[in-house]
């Protein structure tokens, strides 16, 4: 099978636009990733669009309407917080099956504001608060708390995720933020669900991130393999049974999972990985995600926090970006978003936050109920 | 007045008896769930599952304190995880504690508690019952 490549990759900047459309907005990043390698919507051969809350829409469709009704398949894919990340999947799988030599996907979601999860009662009274919660921030805590449990983790430490995100993120103008939360700001914020507090929740957004993905052959053709990236593994897995899944999301085992069939798709090891961009949903998931994807040793997440390793300039800088937690969490957007985000590193042009000698980088999503999605990428020799 | 609702559906209430709750076992693997089914997410096997009385203690596994919900839900309060005495696991309020992580220690052992569900009620007016945990006492 040929190589896949990234040879065209952008994303607007986070932010809320209610008023444009979904389209709209997808449309923006659309033609960013194909002004990024030079070419148009007339020389892509298929789209596959990514959009969560307008999954019956049509809404990678209403982008060609936007920007150009060339007649080329669009496949609408929908997987929760993995929902990028899977349309740029299904993208590379038709390249590397040799279906097209170069397609588009794209990844975009408008968000309200406030909290997700814990709806209401289908029949019957509301649960929400009568059977525990089941709002994202109080799940996401209680997968954070049953690390606490293991290993003792602390809430300075779940914070100082943030704080170092935060800190990333005044280096991104593309981030919804760039503010610089210290850590008694992010402890003393408003707590939501302990030991998640405000500033440990990721911040809804809207936003829109897009890629353009071809075979060597045509890359080589387009004379486009100078800036190209090359995806080196791209694994989905789904949520495999474990004892408390029905009522406590296991967001551990298909990452694991995942990032063990990543490493040996790539031959590569977590030493070979200069950078990651990784679901910080909320801080405490980042915690769990640094043993997840092997970065270190189970029960040692806090240490590598405490040791700054994951911070720009450490061992294995995580969320450079801002993450999630500033960048923003538009949730069909993420996976795409954070695939420009180590393109960017890897093609050298992240300016003040560029990880330097940035050779292989990861992104990992992971969608609840679940779906987790994991690419790595490396820069094109 | 009509008789209270359970408030999910693998909570019972026995006409003159203590309400409980109930699991489903597999049969073949041992796999437990929490509401009827007929096919084992575990193992896969076909019509060996089995209802079973769920015991009325557990330990604490995990939990959160929920500051913001919803309009209208009453804040904080403990969102747990329960690992029942057959190793069922179950999410529920911890009531009867305060909701102060140095009050709260994993591992602890809690009882199953029934009474009103918070006074909600459907929309034909029914009150409902639900199940709670509270530190076992003694």
């Amino acid at each position: 099978m040929t190589d896949a490549y990234v040879v065209g990759v952008d994303m607007i900047k986070f932010g809320r636009f209610p008023e444009k459309t979904v389209p709209q907005i997808g449309a923006e990043s659309a033609l960013l990733a194909l002004d990024d390698c030079g070419l148009g919507i007339q020389d892509m051969e298929a789209l596959y669009c990514g959009n969560l809350m307008q999954a019956s829409a049509m809404v990678g469709q209403r982008i060609l309407q936007e920007i150009g009704q060339t007649g080329i398949p669009v496949v609408n894919v929908s997987n929760a917080c993995a929902t990028g990340a899977t349309a740029f999947r299904e993208a590379w799988a038709s390249v590397k099956a040799g279906l097209y030599d170069i397609v588009l996907a794209v990844g975009v979601e408008q968000m309200g504001k406030g909290l997700l999860g814990g709806g209401g009662p289908a029949k019957g009274i509301p649960k929400e608060g009568l059977f525990g919660s089941g709002t994202m921030p109080a799940v996401f805590a209680e997968a954070g708390m049953e690390h606490a449990r293991k290993y003792g983790t602390t809430f300075e430490q779940f914070a100082k995720v943030s704080v170092k995100n935060h800190h990333h993120s005044t280096m991104n103008p593309k981030a919804m933020y760039q503010i610089e939360t210290p850590l008694d700001t992010v402890m003393n914020a408003e707590m939501i669900s302990y030991p998640n507090t405000k500033l440990m929740c990721s911040v809804n957004v809207d936003g829109s991130a897009a890629a353009v993905i071809a075979t060597e052959k045509k890359a080589r053709e387009l004379g486009l393999m100078g800036r190209a990236v090359k995806v080196r593994a791209s694994v989905l897995t789904s949520d495999r049974w474990q004892e408390r899944d029905l009522v406590m999301p296991d967001v551990n085992t298909c990452t694991r999972e995942a990032s063990a069939k990543a490493y040996e798709m790539a031959g590569v090891g977590p030493e070979d990985i200069d950078l990651v961009e990784l679901h910080d949903c909320f801080a405490t998931a980042e915690i769990l995600h640094y043993e997840n994807l092997g970065l270190c040793g189970d029960g040692e997440a806090g240490r590598m926090i405490d040791d700054g390793e994951v911070a720009l300039g450490g061992r294995t800088p995580v969320n450079v970006s801002g993450g999630l937690l500033s960048k923003g969490h538009p949730l069909g957007a993420t996976g795409i978003a954070n695939i420009y985000e180590v393109s960017t590193h890897l093609r050298g042009e992240a300016g003040e936050r560029q990880v330097q000698g940035a050779r292989i980088g990861m992104t990992h999503v992971i969608g609840l109920g679940s779906a987790c999605g994991i690419h790595i990428l490396e820069k094109a020799a | 007045m009509s008789q209270p609702l359970p408030a999910v559906d693998y909570l019972k209430l026995p006409e003159g008896g203590e309400p409980y709750l109930e699991g489903h076992k597999c049969q073949a693997c041992g796999a437990s769930f929490l509401g009827e089914r007929s096919v084992c997410s575990k193992c896969g096997a076909r019509d060996q599952i089995q209802a079973v009385r769920l015991p009325n203690s557990g330990s604490l596994y995990s939990y959160c304190i929920v500051h913001r919900s919803f309009p209208g839900i009453e804040v904080p309060y403990v969102s747990a995880i329960v690992d029942l005495d057959d190793g069922t696991a179950i999410k529920g309020n911890l009531i009867n504690i305060e909701p102060e992580p140095s009050k709260i220690e994993f591992g602890m052992p809690v009882e199953v508690v029934y009474g009103d569900a918070l006074g909600r009620k459907d929309r034909d007016g029914n009150s409902y019952t639900a199940y709670f945990f509270q530190p076992k006492s003694g």
